[in-house]
This record gives C-alpha cells, sequence and structure tokens, in this order.
C-alpha cells in the first residue's frame, strides 16, 4: 500500500468508526446511575475550576481584616457577605473553595498525564523487551512498590523540596508502576495473538507495532486506571499539602488549607469541614464515574 | 403409599422479561425401591422439577403443586429449617458437574464426615470409619488416603464416586441423579451408571435418574417419564416405552437413537424446544411434531390413559400409528 | 509448597537489594552536600567537617560506601538520629509497637466489620441493604482520613467529650512498658483506670485508620461472594441439608476468602501510609509521626533508615501474605 493511497483513507475511518463505539459505551456506561451522576458532578467541578474568577465572590487571597473566623451565613454571627464564613485572616472561605476546585483539576490532570504516559511507555516496553530487560523493569517496579506510597512521595518532596509541583511528580512517579504492571500485562496478552503476528509477518516496524498496532487494544484498563488515579491523585496532593509538603500557604490548594485550619478545629468548624468536603466529594465523584467506566469499557474487570 | 407424591408441580421464574414458566403442571410418583428415569432434551424442566424437591431453587422461583408429599410430609408447607432434616438424609442429590460440585477448599473426608455430623450423632471415630465405608462401597481405592485428598487431586469419575459416598452417607431413601454422568467420559459413564443401579438394589432405595440420554435410560431403569417443555408428556414402564412410545415426542427421541435408526442418516426432531416467548397455544411440542394438525396447533391435549402411558397427545400412538384421527375430524 | 516459598524468596531478596540501594542513594540524592545539610544552619569548621566526612565514609569511593552501608544493615547499624544522638534503630524499636499496636487494631477492625458486611450484601444483592453498604463503602473508600480524623475529633473530642484529642494514654499514669503495646502494659502495671485510659486514647485513631481497609475489604468480600455463591459446591451443601449460616458462612466464603486475604495483606502498605496522617493528627508516638517529624526537623539518618525499615515491614508482611495464601488455598499447598 503506497503513502497516497493509505492518507486519505485513515482520517475517514477514524471519523466513522469512533462514535459508533462511544455510543455503544455511552449506553452502557449511563444505566450506572451512580456513574452518571459522578460524572455530572465532575463536570459540575470542572465548570467550577474554569469559571472560578467569575464564580468567585472575592479574590482567594484577599484579606478582610474586620472579618476574621466569621462563620457560614446560616449561623450566629454570620452574614451573606460571606456565604461560607471567612478563615483566620479574614479570607472569605467560598471564593478560596471555588479557586481550589482549579488546582484540585490541575493536580489530577498533571498526575495522571506523568503517570499514565511514563507507566505505559515502561510497560509497552517490558512487554516487546527481551527477558533481562523486562526482568529488570519489573523489580524495579517491585521495589518502588514496596514503600508505602505515601511515604515514599513524603520522601521524594523532601528531597526534591517543598511545592506543589515537586508533590504532584513524587505522586505521579509513586503511581507510575501500577499503570507499568498493567500495561505489561494488557500487552503480552495482546502479543500472542493473530493480528500482531499479521502485522509482523507483513513487516510492520516493532515501534509501530509497539504503539500502533498492540496498544490501542489495550487501552480500556489504562483508562479505568487512568480515571481512579485521579482520584488518587487529588487525595494524595491533598494529603501532602495537609503535612505542608505540599502546596504552600497562601496558595487556596484544599489539603494545603485543612492544614492552615487544623488549629481552630474545636473553635471554627467550617474552616475545616468544608475544605475536606469538597476533597471527599470530589474523590467520591471520580470514583463512581470510573466504577462505572470500569463496567462499560471492561466488563472483565467487572467486580462489584 | 408412595415414598414422593408430585401432583400438578409449576415453577415460574421472574425475569427481566416476565413470569418464564419452566415446570409446568408436572406429576411424579416414586415408591420405595422404584428406579425412575425423566427423560428430557435441555429446557424440558426436568432438573427444575426436582431442585423445587429439594429447595435449591433461587429466589426468583415461585413453586406450586396441589401435592407435594415425601414419606408423608407435606413438603409444601413444612419450615425451612423442617426441609433441611429432610435434605441431605431422607433425600440426596448429585449433579452434572461433579468437578465442581465439590468444594474445593475442603478435603473429600471432610465434606462427607460434615453430611454425617449434621444428620446423626456419630461420634467423631464413628464418622471416619463410616467415611471409609462409603468410599469403599462407592469402589474408590485406598479410601483412608483419598479422604484427605482435596477435589483438584481427583479425576472426574473420582469425584463422581466421591460425590456418591456423600449422597448415601445417611442412607437415604430416595437418591436424585441430576445427569450424573454427561460430564465424564464415555468409558467412566457405564461405570458410574452399573455402581448407581448396583448401590440402588443393595440398599433399596428409591433412585430417579434425570437424563437427556434415552441409551441410558434403556438399561438402567424401571420406569421412563418423558418431559417436554417443562409438561410430562409420557410414563411408562421402561420394556413398553421402547416397544410402543404413545407420544410422537418419546417415538421420535427413541428413533434418534443411533442403535436404532433403519435409515441410513440418522433421524433428528427439527426445531428447539420452545422457549419464554415462542410458546405455542395449543400443544407445545405441535411445531415440531408430523403429525400435527389445526387442532394440536389450537388446543391444549388432556393426558391419555395409564394404557395409552398418560400420553399427554391428542392422537397417542399405539404402534407408530396415531389414533383418534377420525372422530375428531 | 517448598518450591513455592523458594520461589518467592527469588524475588524478595533482589527486591530488599533495590530497597537498600534506594535508601542508600537518598542522602546523596539531597540537593547540596550531605554533611553541611547534615550539619544544619550552624555550619561547621574545617577540620569537624574532615572528621564528619571520615565518619561518614563520604571520603570513599561510592561502590565502598554502599558496600559498607550494607554491611553496617546486617550489623543492626542504621545510622544515628542527629536530633536525639541515639541509634536509629533503637529508635525505630522503642515506637515501632505503638503503630503496630494501632495497625492491628485498625486491620482487626476492619476486617470484623468488613467481611461480614460485604458476606451479608452479597447474600441480599440488590435489597436495601446491599445498596446502603455498597454507597457506604465508596465514600469510606474515598475518604481524606486527614478529613476524616479532624471530623471524629471535632465530633467526639469536641462536642461529645468522650475522647482525648492525641497521644496514647493519660498524664497521671506512669508505668514501664515491657512490651510498648499500651493495651497490654497497661494491664500489667495493675493501675486502676490506665486501661480504660489506653482503649479510650485508642479509639479514635483506629477508626480513623481503619476506615479506607474497611471499605476495601467489604467490596471484595462482597464481588468474591458473588462469584463464589452461584459456584455449584454452594449447591451441594445445600443439598446436604445445611443451614445458610453454614452455606454462606463456611462453604462460600471459606472460597472468598482467598482473594480477600490478599486484600487484607496488600492493605497493610496503605496502612502504614495511612498511619503518617492519623499519627500526625492524633500526636500517636509511632513510626509514621516519626518519620514526618524526622523530616521536618531534617533528620536525615532517621528518614534514611526508616525509609529502610518501613519497606522491610512491607515487604515481610507480603511475604507472609503470599504464604498464607498458600495455606488457605489447597490448589496451591499440594498442586
Amino acid at each position: 500500500m503506497t503513502d497516497s493511497a493509505s492518507h486519505p483513507a485513515s482520517p475517514a475511518s477514524t471519523q466513522k468508526a469512533p462514535p459508533s463505539r462511544l455510543r455503544e459505551f455511552w449506553s452502557s456506561f449511563k444505566e450506572n446511575r451512580g456513574a452518571v451522576i459522578g460524572l455530572i458532578v465532575f463536570l459540575g467541578f470542572l465548570f467550577v475550576a474554569i469559571l472560578a474568577p467569575l464564580l468567585a465572590p472575592y479574590a482567594p487571597d484577599t484579606q478582610y481584616r474586620d472579618a476574621q473566623l466569621v462563620p457560614p451565613f446560616w449561623q450566629e454571627g454570620g452574614s451573606t457577605r460571606f456565604l461560607l464564613g471567612t478563615d483566620a485572616v479574614g479570607r472569605d472561605l467560598l471564593s478560596r473553595l471555588i479557586y481550589g476546585a482549579r488546582f484540585s483539576f490541575f493536580i489530577g490532570l498533571l498526575v495522571v498525564t506523568l503517570a499514565t504516559s511514563l507507566g505505559v511507555l515502561l510497560g509497552v516496553i517490558a512487554g516487546f523487551a527481551p527477558r533481562w530487560l523486562d526482568t529488570l523493569i519489573m523489580r524495579l517496579m517491585d521495589i518502588v512498590l514496596s514503600f508505602p506510597s505515601l511515604l515514599l512521595a513524603l520522601v521524594l518532596v523532601a528531597i526534591l523540596g517543598p511545592s506543589l509541583l515537586n508533590a504532584m511528580i513524587a505522586i505521579a512517579i509513586v503511581l507510575q508502576p501500577h499503570f507499568v504492571r498493567l500495561t505489561r500485562a494488557a500487552v503480552l496478552t495482546e502479543r500472542s495473538k493473530d493480528y500482531v503476528i499479521a502485522a509482523r509477518v507483513a513487516g510492520g516496524r516493532p515501534i509501530r507495532i509497539m504503539f500502533r498496532t498492540v496498544l490501542p487494544n489495550c487501552l480500556a484498563p489504562i483508562i479505568v486506571q487512568a480515571a481512579l488515579s485521579f482520584s488518587t491523585a487529588v487525595l494524595d496532593t491533598a494529603a501532602l499539602g495537609f503535612l505542608g509538603m505540599g502546596a504552600q500557604p497562601p496558595t487556596p490548594e484544599w489539603g494545603t488549607m485543612l492544614a492552615e485550619a487544623r488549629e481552630f478545629i474545636l473553635s471554627a468548624w467550617w474552616v475545616v469541614t468544608f475544605p475536606g468536603l469538597c476533597i471527599l466529594v470530589t474523590v467520591l465523584a471520580i470514583n463512581l464515574m470510573g466504577d462505572g467506566l470500569r463496567d462499560a469499557l471492561d466488563p472483565k474487570l467487572k467486580r462489584s | 403409599m408412595a415414598l414422593l407424591e408430585i401432583r400438578n408441580l409449576s415453577v415460574d421464574f421472574a425475569t427481566h422479561s416476565g413470569q418464564f414458566r419452566a415446570v409446568d403442571g408436572v406429576d411424579v410418583t416414586v415408591d420405595e425401591g422404584d428406579l425412575l428415569a425423566i427423560v428430557g432434551e435441555s429446557g424440558s424442566g426436568k432438573s427444575v422439577s426436582m431442585l423445587a424437591l429439594m429447595g435449591l431453587l433461587p429466589w426468583t422461583a415461585t413453586v406450586t403443586a396441589d401435592k407435594l408429599e415425601f414419606d408423608g410430609q407435606d413438603l409444601r408447607t413444612i419450615s425451612a429449617r423442617a426441609r433441611r432434616r429432610i435434605v441431605g438424609k431422607d433425600i440426596s442429590m448429585i449433579f452434572q458437574e461433579p468437578m465442581s460440585s465439590l468444594n474445593p477448599a475442603f478435603t473429600i473426608g471432610w465434606q462427607i464426615k460434615e453430611s454425617l455430623r449434621k444428620h446423626t450423632d456419630m461420634t467423631r471415630s464413628q464418622r471416619q470409619d463410616r467415611a471409609v465405608e462409603l468410599m469403599r462401597q462407592v469402589g474408590i481405592p485406598a479410601p483412608e488416603k483419598r479422604l484427605q485428598a482435596y477435589p483438584h487431586q481427583l479425576s472426574g469419575g473420582m469425584s463422581q464416586r466421591a460425590m456418591i459416598a456423600m449422597a448415601l452417607a445417611n442412607k437415604p431413601k430416595l437418591l436424585i441423579a441430576d445427569e450424573p454422568t454427561t460430564a465424564l467420559d464415555v468409558t467412566i459413564q457405564a461405570q458410574i451408571l452399573e455402581l448407581l443401579t448396583g448401590l440402588q438394589q443393595e440398599t433399596g432405595m428409591a433412585l430417579v435418574l434425570i437424563t437427556h440420554d434415552m441409551g441410558v435410560v434403556a438399561e438402567t431403569v424401571q420406569r421412563v417419564q418423558v418431559q417436554y417443555a417443562g409438561q410430562r408428556v409420557e410414563l411408562q414402564e421402561v420394556g413398553g416405552l421402547f416397544q410402543n412410545p404413545h407420544h410422537p415426542y418419546t417415538a421420535a427421541l427413541l428413533a434418534a437413537l443411533p442403535e436404532r435408526a433403519t435409515e441410513k442418516r440418522l433421524p433428528t426432531i427439527p426445531g428447539v424446544v420452545p422457549g419464554q416467548f415462542d410458546r405455542p397455544a395449543g400443544c407445545l411440542f405441535s411445531p415440531r411434531c408430523s403429525f400435527a394438525d389445526a387442532r394440536c396447533i389450537a388446543q391444549r391435549p388432556s393426558p391419555a390413559g395409564p394404557e395409552l402411558g398418560r400420553a399427554l397427545c391428542h392422537y397417542p400412538l399405539i404402534d407408530g400409528q396415531p389414533t383418534g384421527k377420525e372422530s375428531a375430524a | 509448597m517448598l518450591s513455592f516459598l523458594i520461589r518467592r524468596l527469588a524475588t524478595f531478596i533482589p527486591t530488599f537489594i533495590g530497597v537498600t540501594v534506594i535508601a542508600f542513594a537518598f542522602i546523596r540524592l539531597l540537593p547540596g552536600d550531605p554533611i553541611l545539610l547534615l550539619a544544619g544552619e550552624r555550619g561547621v569548621s574545617a577540620e569537624r567537617y574532615a572528621e564528619l566526612q571520615h565518619q561518614f565514609g563520604f571520603d570513599q569511593p561510592v561502590w565502598r560506601q554502599y558496600i559498607d552501608y550494607v554491611i553496617g544493615i546486617f550489623h543492626g547499624d542504621l545510622g544515628t538520629s542527629f536530633s536525639t544522638k541515639r541509634p536509629v534503630l533503637d529508635e525505630f524499636m522503642q515506637l515501632f509497637p505503638a503503630t503496630v499496636e494501632l495497625g492491628l487494631c485498625a486491620i482487626v477492625l476492619a476486617t470484623l466489620i468488613g467481611i461480614p458486611a460485604g458476606v451479608i450484601a452479597a447474600v441480599n444483592r440488590g435489597k436495601f441493604f446491599d445498596q446502603a453498604l455498597m454507597s457506604s463503602a465508596l465514600v469510606g473508600y474515598s475518604m481524606p482520613i486527614f478529613w476524616w480524623a479532624l471530623l471524629l475529633i471535632i465530633v467526639f473530642s469536641g462536642t461529645l467529650g468522650w475522647t482525648p484529642v492525641s497521644g496514647r494514654m493519660g498524664l497521671q499514669y506512669y508505668f514501664d512498658t515491657p512490651t510498648g503495646f499500651m493495651l497490654i502494659d497497661s494491664l500489667l502495671s495493675g493501675q486502676s483506670g490506665a486501661f480504660r485510659s489506653a482503649v479510650s486514647h485508642l479509639i479514635l485513631p483506629t477508626i480513623a485508620l481503619a476506615t479506607i481497609p474497611l471499605a476495601v475489604i467489604a467490596r471484595q468480600t462482597r464481588s468474591a461472594m458473588l462469584e463464589v455463591l452461584g459456584e455449584d459446591y454452594v449447591r451441594t451443601a445445600r443439598a446436604k441439608g445445611m443451614s445458610p449460616l453454614r452455606v454462606n458462612g463456611v462453604h462460600a466464603l471459606r472460597n472468598a476468602l482467598i482473594p480477600v486475604v490478599t486484600v487484607i495483606g496488600l492493605s497493610v502498605g496503605t496502612l502504614l501510609a495511612g498511619a503518617i496522617l492519623t499519627e500526625t493528627i492524633f500526636s500517636w508516638p509511632g513510626i509514621g509521626k516519626w518519620m514526618v517529624d524526622s523530616i521536618f526537623r531534617r533528620d536525615y539518618q532517621v528518614v534514611q533508615g526508616g525509609l529502610l525499615l518501613i519497606a522491610l515491614v512491607v515487604m515481610i508482611v507480603n511475604l507472609i501474605v503470599d504464604v498464607l495464601y498458600g495455606f488457605i488455598n489447597p490448589k496451591i499447598r499440594k498442586g
């Protein structure tokens, strides 16, 4: 087949084929009530993250010295000026939470992109590599996995220096072995199938076979893992922020906000409750969505 | 008095698309020491009626019957607890897949002795002795050693023998064998059947053999009950049934036996057992029956008398010819 | 079984070597001169610098340093804490029982509730209890436990005043701790009220730490049970006249437990990660808090040694779980 012949054909086929698969996926995804709720909450959260400057009543770091630790509006002493109250230095809690959505979404996206691309690359290589290289990669992953993930991330941040970016890199490194294992396992089962052998016999270059022939058929479990890792990323980055090893104050990141609020747990419940609630709802929505994705994309993985 | 008496038993399953009637007004009678075969294709409801008797159907099933009596006890009104005292003791059952019917996590001996512990007052050593005796009875060599084996260490034939040993543990009055040889190698099948009939004679228990294989029936049992689409279509002594089947379905089943084939090509029964959505209004066999006419399609038949094998047919066969057709026309 | 053990050990050793390499590399990966870093902000004189360099072996080639490091490990020498001047291993051994006590309580709580809950949910599949339980499990699974712990404190320590906020023991009690397990030591001490105090200090951290494993175990038990309940041998057990309790709780559960035990074992790593947060919040004097404090104090000898020891604990637990898995799964044991 010449280039000129294959070229016009490929855009047409890529335009035609996916919608039917997508529709099939959507019809089985929307059967799952929890997953749809998760998707709606997730989209709402994405909406808030994008439109934060328009939605937030105040800037996240403006301090109103006259209004420190004001309770939410429905409680005695609260006012509709600050709907969810203010923190210890008089910043509007609602505005900080809204801006916090930006961070969480950005964190999740970046960490998952990093972890997935690195993990899938290593996994495909391990799946196709000679035995020694495969063993080397997998042993390395075993080693990474024998440290509790949060501890390793903490130590990595200690090496790199505490900042939001370093926290995200550390978490991506800790997450990627799961992608390596998953991808390798999927590649190994696909590799021996007839269409791969056919591609080889037809003289396909190894790189092309690895990434164009085999990888697309391994995507379902990887996508599911990516969705579920999104929630781990949000959770662990918040945990690092909480321990003072992630985003640094005054960044309105939810975990960091919680850390700042710790000393007020017995006096001002709202500064503690709301950031955590945001983390919980976000993670819950992503997990609901991830469960639905898993059931819709890969019936074999269907567990619960 | 009959050991087991079932009158007009029906079983309905609740499915996503509505009710499905798997057993439709079936009668079964088993006397003490009886040897009955229930024959039919898959989907004829032969296993389901026996599972209903044992109380082993899932909660989606609704069981109704005019009479469901075992050994003088009404199983329709009995409490679950009281039923469990009968099931596994006086009635026991063995299944199609011996390998997966044994629990992989426990030894054979544990599983046999569990049954003894539940239903008898035997001491530990008595149970061990009884288990060894049972293993010997079903022809398993080196019983003491095999009792300590896990199911995956046994072959299919050995597993089915172990299942039989377990079923016989409490000297049941009735053993139901649900396609006990279907999953086994042909050479093993005959051994297991021989074992079952031998044990039946030895212990005097009644045996109900559920099978789809007319060949198995011929050499094993005394009476045969043929079921089709959840209904009993014929009941006869085995000799009479093979010589002079009264229901067209029985006749067709017999004609499909390789050893009875007269032509070069083996005859088959066209079509399949009706499912949930294609149940005919009249005789359920009419779409596949070579003798069917307008009456068969429109009207449900009622069973004939015992002299005609209670054939559920408008025109019961005698010597291969339909009867009563002229009078109806 | 023996060959299984040997194969398992064969992967244990290279992983352990890898872990020592990572722990060894840790101090050398820190940006800047390790000695200046270790000395902190006060700085050191030139003689002291040379002395320290010699003491830590930094004047040796790297491979030599690594070998010395590994030899040290086998002699139990994991360095000395800069802040307390005590050997890292001694500190670890002193604090480890606190973490074990908390972790064991959490895993026991998670198992005792999670397995029956999963079984009941599976048996009542699709009914109200199942749906309620699985929804709560998903919430538990998504819970940021550092926040959850704070909420528990707000409600039970703040509003209700039932439990203490932090620590392991009321200040009015003082006694020797021969085992390191406060529940046992308080009983041995014979002081009235000490055991009560130990329990009340344990409750909130245990709940916080148990939440995620509990959710995971309940979910896993449910799905394993659902798979097993459709098996032929479950029908056989019912055909023997066994009660529903025995059918579900012995015949089905025994098989469903095989994957669940793996999950419980794997949650030990999660548990140690969770202990970092839980111990920090409740000021629980265990190794999680020790690690966090050491990172903040830049006590890098402790971080290095702690990292190695914690990884070793996780690896040993995983090894035990694998052996246990072989033990409860007859197909591996005798196959």
